[in-house]
């Protein structure tokens, strides 16, 4: 589905602040893989969503998506196809719009049917209606509502819910449930795992969390200085644990795992 | 006469009710203040009584329309392309538009229309030209007019590109990352807005019997303070609630003048009332920080002993 093919990203070249945020970089992701992405602070896992999403442009290398070229595509027409969330649960949705509209935008934009003037049928509404109820979080009767009244973890299922009402070739998600409190956290998590294993979506997500890394999905990636250095899935991933997985970056590396909140993270579960 | 004044405000009041749609939609939708504003509002008023005074004051209607958004175009082009801030781009845009204005009227600062026909005589005609005709028409049509320009608008901010052109002022952050293209939301969003600047121009030059090129001094400002009452009166809502507050806080606007004008104002210290009440309202939320922060400072040198 996805495919990177050695993608390499230098920041401010020739400067003292010269950094080289990935280093060809190769990744194939099958139809419907759910892939985990661990790394320490500045490993790349950003830069790396930012390749793909296309918020700037590689410096080598090319990015297919379901067979296609897109490496020179600008961002806002890759994202008709890919589905992103952020840690920032604000920034996914519009604050002085209603709920209806919010997805109304998303589900115009994505199903890319109809013309510029298209509006949303009341039989589109319908189906808005009985997306929201399967969150669980009562949104459906508030739909003329501005987003702006709803908590963090509600926008961040609504987000989610915008990202994948039309399903995308891909979703990423950037640490969506870091800023969340830990109750609303486990919530919005998941639902994106339902939603992402009842649509097979193939997805693509950044965690701290050690042990989701390994729970979640079918697949787990580890990143270190632009590079990624860990690969499992299948067997090899099965039976893996935390401290296995320390070990792991260790030999590939290096060098020990020097992240507080990763390995915080992996005590505390 | 007392009757016959209100009516003209209240007419008057629709004409500058386009300005406001416009401004909803520049400022608080796209959230550019759009400076192109004043200019535009001239130009419409050209092209318009230009048009009416070769004979063609219907496609003057249009053509000011048209014309308006051109002027937008400019305004975002420079804004989006050239990465000029809006506001420099609106100054900018103003400013040439002084010299294309002089062009449309012929080199000359005041184009008085003499006997020529209207789309208020043509209203007229249409109407059978009795005595309520003779006297509803000029009402009817601007109110026709504005009320249309409003549904539409209303119709509009529901579509796939007017949600777009909504999100874009809403949260940046978002519009980057769902497929939409900021330089032509802000492209569409500002034509629109022109167009219907110029189209009140339009309106008002055929509505007074001339065009000047001083019309449009201020314009920007006298739209704000209509949204603005507008909105006090039917409070932030949903799109058709904003459209029909910008309406209604435009005629309210006006009936306000005509008082004003009663108890003797100066007509020219209007412009100085207009400015302090939008200065007021749009610092309001600041103002009342500050005031409640003084409050707390006070409230904690009392009880602050310890």
């Amino acid at each position: 589905m996805l495919k990177l093919e050695h993608i390499s990203k230098t920041f401010d070249p020739g400067t003292v602040n010269e950094k080289k945020a990935l280093q060809t970089v190769s990744l194939e992701l099958a139809d419907g893989d759910f892939a985990a992405i661990v790394g320490s602070n500045g490993a790349g896992k950003s830069t790396l969503f930012g390749a793909i999403a296309g918020s700037f442009f590689t410096d080598t290398g090319r990015i297919l998506l379901d067979g296609r070229d897109i490496t020179f595509e600008p961002e806002f027409r890759r994202s008709r196809r890919i589905g992103r969330l952020f840690q920032d649960p604000l920034r996914g949705t519009a604050p002085h719009m209603t709920i209806e509209e919010n997805l109304a935008l998303a589900y115009l934009r994505a199903s890319g049917k109809g013309h510029i003037f298209s509006r949303v049928s009341a039989k589109e509404k319908e189906f808005f209606r009985q997306q929201l109820a399967q969150l669980g979080l009562g949104l459906e009767d508030r739909m003329s509502q501005p987003v702006g009244l709803l908590s963090g973890g509600q926008r961040q299922a609504l987000t989610l819910l915008m990202a994948t009402l039309v399903t995308p070739k891909l979703l990423l998600l950037d640490e969506h449930t870091a800023a969340l409190d830990p109750g609303t956290a486990e919530k919005v998590l998941e639902l994106t795992k339902r939603i992402v294993e009842q649509r097979k979506i193939t997805c693509l997500m950044i965690t701290h969390n050690m042990q989701s890394a390994l729970a979640l999905g079918n697949r787990t990636l580890m990143m270190d200085s632009g590079r990624i250095v860990l690969d499992v899935k299948g067997e090899a991933r099965e039976g893996l644990s935390v401290e296995d997985l320390v070990r792991r970056f260790h030999s590939s590396t290096g060098r020990a795992l020097d992240d507080d909140r990763i390995l915080l993270a992996g005590e505390d579960n | 006469m007392t009757v016959m004044l209100l009516q003209g405000a209240v007419e008057q009041g629709f004409v500058y009710a386009l300005v406001a749609l416009a401004l909803y939609l520049s400022y608080r939708t796209l959230d550019i203040a759009d400076l192109t504003t004043d200019g535009s509002f001239v130009l419409g008023s050209a092209v318009s009584a230009a048009a009416a005074a070769a004979g063609h004051p219907a496609a003057g209607i249009l053509g000011c329309f048209l014309a308006g958004m051109a002027a937008g175009f400019v305004t975002a082009f420079l804004h989006t392309r050239m990465k000029i801030q809006a506001i420099l781009a609106g100054i900018i845009t103003m400013t040439g538009l002084y010299t294309v204005n002089l062009w449309v009227m012929g080199g000359r600062a005041d184009l008085p229309l003499l006997k020529v026909d209207t789309i208020f005589t043509l209203a007229k005609t249409l109407l059978g030209g009795g005595e309520l005709a003779e006297q509803y028409a000029e009402l009817i049509t601007v109110a026709l007019i504005t009320c249309l320009a409003g549904v539409l608008l209303t119709l509009f901010l529901k579509t796939r590109l007017g949600l777009s052109i909504r999100a874009t002022g809403d949260n940046r952050d978002m519009v980057a990352a769902s497929s939409i293209d900021p330089a032509f939301t802000i492209t569409v969003g500002l034509c629109l807005a022109n167009g219907l600047t110029a189209l009140a121009g339009g309106v008002l030059a055929q509505y007074q019997m001339s065009s000047n090129l001083s019309l449009g001094t201020g314009v920007v400002v006298i739209g704000l303070a209509s949204l603005i009452i507008g909105e006090v009166v039917v409070r932030r809502g949903g799109v058709g609630r904003c459209v029909a507050g910008a309406i209604l806080g435009s005629v309210i606007y006006r009936v306000l003048m005509v008082f004003a004008l009663r108890a003797s104002a100066n007509p020219a210290n209007l412009k100085l009332i207009s400015a302090c009440i939008v200065a007021v309202a749009i610092g309001w939320p600041a103002l009342a920080d500050r005031a409640k922060l003084a409050r707390r400072k006070a409230a904690a040198g009392k009880g602050g002993q310890n």
